[in-house]
């Protein structure tokens, strides 16, 4: 990890600098643990999808609300372990080829809620090589903050789904999500306009 | 191998009048506008698959796994989407930690169509096993689930279950036993 020369970020800096980007209701699926608390101390909203379990699918979770809102970009928050768990959706997605949905990788090396232990891909595979291997060929490392708005940018702007990935610091997520998962979805529901409150 | 390519292949049909298990599964999928169908393969569903494939109402593709499978159909019915995942016993058993973790407390209508091993004739030790596995697991989450054996059975019992799924919004699954299918036979 340390032969690449990209800049070590923050996960709750940049998934702010990513949220102040969206205008038009995207959508933003965050993956467990800190990535998740982070998308929720960024400013709640009704378009974030929280998830409270299920490890590694942040993803094809974001890919399912792609295939059925073809016209709404949707984002997804995801840390290195998870993705570890989850290798295959990559195949899948870049053999769909969703043109709304852009992946976002927080690499930090570890399973950092848990204890912090070292993942068995920490300083031994690269991940944005296994994603363009994958067939995701819109992939790249984001060499510093800078570089990251302009790969979200870019991602926003192309017909083809891309992945981010950034290395991140170990820092715990900056707030909690409120564990109350029917609400969660119903509130998403309501921000995609698939249904109205009560 | 092509022995077992023929097994499934006799039942499979073809016309739109067909009153095949397969053909009746797609017809209601149809019917309750069920369109986006990840699968992970396996040889009875073979014949259904190819059909919903050939079919441009669905959106039906493979994925690496059964928990993707669940991830993607789960997301496609909160952006306003309806799907199915179809499956092996087996790829049933990898499904625990997603159904506790995200179909059930977010109160998804999660529709699993299994195609059932390990049963009546089964010839590998390791899928007669995780088949036992299946029934408590489902119990003791309080899934809805039933076994279909009968042609005569078949259309009420996943068109109610699925229009049930979706007004409670629960999962539910669908095993489809060999008494329906034909199964997998131990001739390859």
């Amino acid at each position: 990890m340390n032969a690449r020369n990209t800049k070590v970020m923050n996960r709750f800096d940049v998934t702010s600098r990513l949220i102040a980007k969206l205008k038009h209701e995207e959508a933003v699926v965050g993956g467990i643990g800190n990535t998740n608390f982070d998308l929720w101390a960024a400013g709640h909203r009704p378009q974030n999808f929280y998830m409270l379990g299920s490890m590694g699918l942040a993803f094809p979770i974001a890919l399912g609300v792609a295939l059925a809102q073809p016209d709404r970009r949707v984002f997804a928050l995801e840390g290195d372990g998870s993705l570890l768990m989850q290798l295959g959706a990559l195949s899948t997605i870049a053999a769909l080829k969703p043109k709304n949905l852009i992946m976002i990788v927080m690499d930090n090396g570890i399973y950092q809620i848990t204890g912090a232990q070292p993942t068995p891909a920490a300083g031994v595979a690269d991940l944005v090589a296994i994603a363009l291997g994958s067939g995701l060929a819109n992939s790249a490392w984001a060499v510093d903050e800078e570089d990251f708005e302009r790969l979200v940018d870019a991602a926003m702007s192309v017909d083809e789904p891309s992945l981010i990935a950034l290395r991140i610091d170990d820092k715990p997520g900056v707030g909690t999500t409120r564990r109350d998962p029917v609400q969660i979805r119903e509130r998403f529901m309501h921000g995609l306009g698939v249904r109205e409150p009560l | 191998m092509a022995t077992a390519e023929q097994q499934t292949s006799s039942q499979a049909g073809a016309g739109s009048g067909d009153r095949s298990w397969h053909s009746i599964v797609l017809q209601t999928l149809k019917r309750n506008e069920i369109s986006l169908i990840p699968y992970v393969p396996d040889r009875v569903l073979t014949p259904l698959i190819k059909n919903l494939h050939a079919d441009p109402f669905f959106t039906t593709f493979a994925t690496a796994r059964e928990e993707e499978a669940v991830g993607i159909v789960s997301g496609a019915w909160m952006g306003g989407r309806r799907g199915a995942v179809l499956m092996q016993t087996s790829g049933f058993a990898t499904l625990a930690n997603t159904l506790a973790s995200l179909a059930v407390p977010y109160q998804i209508p999660l529709i699993m169509f299994v195609s059932e091993r390990g049963t009546l004739g089964e010839f590998n030790y390791g899928q007669s096993l995780v088949c036992r596995t299946m029934r408590p697991v489902l119990d003791s989450l309080a899934l809805e689930h039933h076994t279909i054996t009968r042609l005569d059975e078949l259309e009420f019992i996943a068109d109610r279950s699925i229009k049930q799924a979706v007004t409670t919004q629960a999962p539910v699954a669908l095993i489809l036993n060999p008494l329906l299918t034909g199964g997998k036979t131990f001739d390859k």
